[in-house]
């Protein structure tokens, strides 16, 4: 379960997350949706532990971790994952070994064996294939030279080979055509259980077609203003949001 | 097994963070009196029984020393050496040169053991036929301060007309290649470091690749300096004949000492029609400590001649180590159609100063070069590129490709890139690219977001710079090399 109370944090002179309460219990997704610059990116960075923020108030656990305590890598390791809003560029690493590496990293630190290149591949493929994706995705280097959708397929990839318990999505959307997009939510559905959750940031009712939200909930200048059930997001899709803003007002 | 490749896995498990390398060995040494006269040459000279011809060498060279100047071009700066506060030769006590492993001393053999270097054949050779996967065995010269200890598959190689031996030996048992060849690439006086290596040079590898033959084995050179106050001033020279090939490593530690230590060697490179030289380097001598305390000056004069036609001389290297590095490797592509290569990661960290880079020297017709420089600096230090390409009057149709990137790692260390080139032919064709890139922060948010900690983020980023230099070493020395990029460069980030 993901619990966040009472979240405050910003850069130096600004707050952005202006007290952000957020419940995520294990096995539901929940979609946040709001304007540019309301805070959402923000607050995928803090709960997986981007350098450059300062967290001013509140607490964010995750199945008993103090998320907050941790480094970005014990966080991964705990199970939680972020599908970047924009995806970087690793020149001359190849997709395949930073996988491998990453995957290795998260199970030494969980105490599990690691894999072998022969399974690692033979599990990479099966992904793949399951997604139909093109099978050079392994061979090139990690997203660069990849076009917008490549990237955020590649992110997609990554999260299905990872199988993490938590999955931030920060508009992995934006930008896909319908197909690009049916493979997101097939990334996302794939892994739902009753042991993961999964927050989706986005600004289209048409992904929560797809990846069917158990609630919906609305940040606006960094607080939550408003959460509802999936119908929520087809009001935000017919009036937008500044109709919900003006009400919360 | 592998040869250097255990160095690391072995000597990382037992020790933590700083230089790895760094213990020393308790061996009885020989050691010259401190100073370097005329009689000192001599002695050096007689230790080794040398021919009159190579005494008068040595003393021509010396002659020479005395009236060059140390070069101060390079962007480096430290306190003045005083050449007459060092030995200039140490060697393991015995009473004459090992004729089989079983005569080293076994003080030094576990010393090499403990660098993962197997100077016990028997022990490569558990298998005899490589499994697959599995590496191939390599022939080891091991060089212990300025003294060859062992070299192994000698017998094994000689079958295949392959000498491999060390350079002492080969002044006695073929002294006419020596002497045809020794200075005919690097002459005595070409510079400060090489004529003062003519004049003391102990020892270093001598190989010899006759017509048609492609040499069965990787050959690798192991040199450590352990001796203290010792200059350390290895010779090596190959010749590889018409359509002959070889493929030759070097791997190189040193002892973590507070006081620096001077290595001047010179490696001489030829090969003659057809003939292919591969020779690649993984430096890791002690760059001394956080405060620039200690470690290596390296001052390093190596140069390959492609004499015949489609001839190819490649230099690989891989350096992180030295407090110092003066290091040029370059070709002279004489041979028509000739081919030289320089690939090259230089890492300095802390307070280490690099100055390195190649010279192309086109003389012959549709002579082809490229030059890949990567270069990584970290913490205070200083990482030069230094190169040139030069390309004579006849050389038509010559062609040069470089390319020269630097990453910086932190912002108080400084990366330089500067290229000479020079064409006097209107028909050659010259290329140059540079690019200077930083780790950026969300490169390494990303892989620690994926899982990876922080140093390992460091590492894949820094390998993936360096992939095309390093996929251009032999398979045994790429993994250890990566490792060793990863090592170097631990703790210089956040
Ligand atoms: N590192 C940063 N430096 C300066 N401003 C930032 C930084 N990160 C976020 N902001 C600002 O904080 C606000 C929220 O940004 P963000 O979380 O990216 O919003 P969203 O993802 O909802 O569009 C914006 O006004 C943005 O400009
Ligand atoms: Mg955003």
């Amino acid at each position: 379960m993901l619990e966040i109370n009472a979240l405050r944090a910003g850069i130096t002179d600004k707050e952005i997350l202006k007290g952000i309460d957020l419940i995520v219990p294990t096995g539901e997704v929940h979609a946040i949706m709001g304007p540019n610059g309301s805070g959402k990116s923000t607050l995928s960075y803090i709960l997986s532990g981007r350098d450059g923020y300062d967290v001013t108030g509140g607490t964010a656990m995750f199945d008993g971790h103090d998320l907050l305590e941790m480094d970005p890598e014990e966080r991964a390791a705990a199970g939680l994952f972020l599908a970047f809003q924009y995806p970087v560029e690793l020149p001359g690493v190849n997709n395949a070994n930073f996988l491998r590496t990453a995957l290795n990293a998260q199970r030494r630190a969980r105490g599990e064996e690691e894999l072998d290149a022969v399974k690692f591949l033979k599990l990479a493929r099966a992904e793949i294939k399951r997604l139909s994706m093109a099978d050079d995705m392994l061979k090139r280097n990690v997203n660069v030279g990849f076009s917008g959708g490549e990237k955020k397929r590649n992110e997609v990839l990554q999260m299905a080979i990872l199988r993490p318990k938590l999955a931030i999505l920060d508009e992995t959307d934006s930008g896909l055509d319908i197909d690009a997009l049916k493979i997101v939510a097939d990334g996302v559905n794939a892994l739902r259980s009753p042991d993961f959750s999964a927050l989706v940031i986005t600004h289209y009712q048409r992904l929560l077609d797809y990846i069917v939200p158990d609630r919906v909930h609305v940040l606006a200048g960094g607080r939550i203003i408003r959460s509802g059930g999936p119908e929520l997001a087809h009001e935000l899709e017919a009036n937008g949001y500044a109709a919900v803003v003006a009400e919360a007002a | 097994m592998a040869a250097v490749a255990e160095t690391l896995d072995t000597v990382a498990a037992v020790t933590e963070g700083g230089y790895k390398w760094g213990f020393s060995t308790d061996i009885e040494m020989d050691m010259a009196p401190k100073g370097l006269n005329e009689d000192i040459v001599r002695l050096i000279s007689s230790r080794k029984n040398e021919p009159a011809w190579l005494l008068e060498w040595r003393l021509k060279a010396f002659a020479l020393w005395k009236k060059l100047d140390e070069p101060n071009w390079a962007k480096i700066h430290h306190a003045p050496i005083d050449y007459q506060d060092l030995h200039y030769y140490a060697a393991p006590k015995k009473k004459q040169g090992p004729k089989s492993l079983d005569e080293v001393d076994p003080e030094l053999l576990k010393m090499y053991e403990k660098l993962g270097i197997p100077l016990k054949e028997h022990a490569i050779l558990a298998g005899v036929e490589p499994v697959e996967g599995e590496r191939p065995p390599i022939a080891i010269d091991a060089v212990f301060d300025s003294v060859s200890v062992a070299t192994t598959f000698k017998d094994t190689l000689a079958k295949s007309g392959v000498i491999f031996c060390p350079i002492s030996e080969a002044v006695h048992s073929h002294p006419e290649l020596v002497r045809q060849y020794l200075g005919s690439v690097v002459p005595a006086g070409d510079n400060y470091f090489a004529a003062l290596n003519s004049a003391v040079f102990s020892d270093g590898s001598f190989v010899f690749i006759p017509k048609g033959v492609r040499c069965p084995m990787e050959l690798s050179t192991y040199f450590r300096i352990n001796a203290r106050n010792t200059g350390q001033f290895e010779r090596t020279l190959i010749i590889v004949e018409d359509g002959g090939h070889v493929s030759y490593l070097e791997g190189c530690t040193a002892p973590q000492r507070d006081e620096n230590q001077l290595h001047a060697a010179v490696v001489e490179l030829v090969a003659l029609t057809d003939a292919t030289i591969k020779y690649s380097t993984v430096q890791n001598w002690y760059p001394g400590d956080a405060d620039g305390k200690g470690g290596i000056y390296n001052f390093v004069t190596k140069r390959g001649a492609c004499r015949g036609a489609r001839s190819k001389i490649s230099w690989t290297q891989v350096e992180t180590g030295s407090a110092i590095t003066w290091k040029y490797p370059s070709c002279v592509l004489i041979g028509d159609g000739s081919v030289g290569e320089f690939y090259s990661v230089a890492v300095t960290t802390n307070r280490q100063q690099a100055d390195t880079g190649t010279k192309m020297i086109h003389i012959g017709k549709n002579t082809k070069s490229t030059i890949v420089s990567k270069g990584i600096s970290a913490g205070r230090s200083d990482n030069t590129y230094r190169g040139l390409v030069r390309i004579m009057k006849n050389a038509d149709g010559a062609r040069n490709f470089t390319q020269c990137d630097s990453l910086l790692i932190g912002d108080q260390c400084g990366a330089h890139t500067v290229p000479y080139i020079e064409s006097r032919n209107p028909t050659a064709k010259t290329e140059h690219e540079a690019t200077t890139s930083k780790i950026a922060e969300d490169q390494l948010f990303y892989c620690r977001q994926r899982g990876l900690s922080q140093e390992d983020a460091v590492g894949l980023i820094v390998n993936g710079f360096c992939k095309d230099v390093l996929k251009e070493l032999p398979m045994e020395f790429a993994v250890e090399a990566q490792k060793l990029l990863a090592v170097s460069l631990e703790g210089s980030v956040g």
